[in-house]
């Protein structure tokens, strides 16, 4: 198993969970496993063409999977995966 | 190149814990008073910022806001106090920073930064800090600092958790690092990520990332230690969770990637996807209807059904008797919905419900929907004045 870390603004959609344990495997994998137990969080993470959304980034560890490769990074037991969405408060 | 800086006896005192310091000492001190920062948006982030900044001596501290200061920016603003509600803060702002230190130069910009002024204002100064509110201006403020070459340094807050990072600072070698569109490309629809007027913000949270945005800038100007460039960091107060993820260039940056596309500044309430494009808001135009034309419609008993589209917990605060089907579960509850007569829909300032009624109008085909303009805000000012306002 692995670990995503869900952001504030996307604990709306995952029953106030700020961590969730998914299937490792590639991160896709992963994320797929995140969206099949709160489906609502699919339309937020991925757009029409199943890629993930340009306000959104997943990272493995500190790297940035765009930096790995991509969807199919591979995810190890006990990794962490953080979700990173553009968040814009500063008043 | 600071061999022109001098100072007074008077200064020399006040920065002794500086010019004491290793690695920092006199030369960092020139460099801060050489340096010109324009911090952007007097808020949450932009009051520990700017007082930091003014008390570490940087020698020209400008600053953007267009608001004025109001009750609830007490919880976190600390640069305000109660006798400074109603003055432009950018003013107020002024004066405390001015009395902090008198050796340095202060200049106020009381506008909104626009893609008109943007380039105008910013090009004047080394380093910006970002502490603005919303999508567009995080663009706005990251696109001029790219297309004018000045250094972004970057804090953003939301409920308890906060990021920080600099951006397009070019190092030692002379590489410039990533800026907010490698990180972000495109900003999330409307609505999705709430402001911290409607999602709430911890007050200290704004204290500590804007505080760790003044230690950047110094570092920027001063040249002392390693910058953020390159790096995101994060931090949730609830969990005292942080994390320091690395972040790069991306090919396909519209500003400075392989092939640049955009050469300038751009609309970016469009690009944020604030502007409905034309043919939808015409074929689904939101009706309004004003606080004092509601006010009438109550006091005749007319006919009428008032939906609050907020959550339960703006209503405990001030209600005007609306039935309370949050944005999040109107869907739900659309079968409360008259169809027959006329529906007034609110939220805390009208966006909200404008949001809630072209939904309504769209998927469930209503044409009796009248969003209150300004929302219960504009009530509490107009209507009644003894509601309490957030």
């Amino acid at each position: 198993m692995a670990k995503i870390i869900i952001p504030t603004p996307l604990r709306k959609f995952t029953s106030n969970q700020a961590a969730v344990a998914v299937q490792s495997g590639t991160v896709i994998e992963s994320i797929r496993d995140l969206t099949l137990q709160f489906p609502d969080l699919d339309k937020h993470l991925f757009n029409e063409d199943q890629q993930l959304r340009g306000f959104v980034r997943v990272f493995i560890g500190e790297d940035d999977i765009e930096d790995l490769q991509g969807h199919d990074t591979p995810v190890q037991q006990g990794d962490t995966i953080s979700i990173i969405p553009a968040i814009a408060g500063g008043i | 190149m600071s061999a022109e800086i001098k100072f007074s006896s008077e200064e020399l005192a006040r920065y002794s814990r500086h010019i004491i310091l290793p690695d920092f000492n006199i030369e960092g001190q020139k460099k801060l008073k050489k340096g010109k920062v324009l911090v952007v948006g007097t808020g949450g982030l932009g009051a520990p910022l700017l007082l930091y900044l003014a008390a570490a001596g940087v020698g020209t501290i400008g600053m953007v806001d267009f608001d004025v200061v109001d009750d609830s920016n007490l919880q976190r603003q600390v640069l305000f106090t109660r006798d400074d509600i109603g003055q432009p803060k950018v003013l107020a702002a002024k004066k405390r920073l001015e009395a902090l230190n008198p050796y340095i130069k202060f200049i106020a910009h009381q506008t909104s930064l626009t893609s008109d002024n943007a380039m105008d204002i910013i090009k004047d100064y080394d380093v910006i800090a970002d502490g603005t509110d919303n999508f567009p201006t995080r663009y706005l403020v990251n696109d001029a600092c790219v297309l004018l070459g000045k250094v972004n340094v970057y804090a953003s807050i939301y409920r308890f958790e906060g990021q920080a990072t600099v951006f397009n600072y070019t190092d030692k070698l002379g590489i410039t690092g990533p800026n907010y569109r490698d990180l972000f490309p495109t900003p999330p629809p409307p609505g999705l990520v709430p402001s911290c007027a409607e999602g709430g913000v911890l007050g200290v949270l704004p204290g500590i990332l804007g505080s760790i945005q003044a230690s950047e800038v110094i570092k920027v100007i001063s040249g002392v230690g390693e910058t953020l460039n390159g790096r995101l960091f994060l931090f949730d107060a609830a969990t005292f969770e942080t994390r320091t993820l690395k972040i790069k260039r991306r090919k396909d940056n519209p500003l400075n990637g392989e092939n640049p596309t955009q050469k300038g500044l751009i609309d970016y309430q469009q690009f944020c996807g604030f502007e409905k494009p034309s043919d939808q808001s015409e074929k689904f135009p939101v009706k309004t209807i004003n606080v004092k034309q509601l006010h009438n419609l109550i006091s005749q008993k007319a006919n009428i059904q008032i939906v609050d589209v907020r959550e339960a917990y703006e209503y405990e605060i001030a209600n005007i008797h609306g039935e309370l089907m949050p944005k999040s579960e109107v869907t739900a509850h659309v079968q409360k919905i008259a169809k027959d007569k006329q529906v007034i829909v609110h939220c805390r300032s009208g966006k909200r419900s404008a949001d809630v009624i072209e939904l309504l109008q769209e998927k469930y085909g209503f044409e009796n929907l009248y969003n209150l303009e300004g929302g219960i805000l504009a009530w509490a000012k107009e209507i009644d004045h003894s509601m309490a306002t957030y």
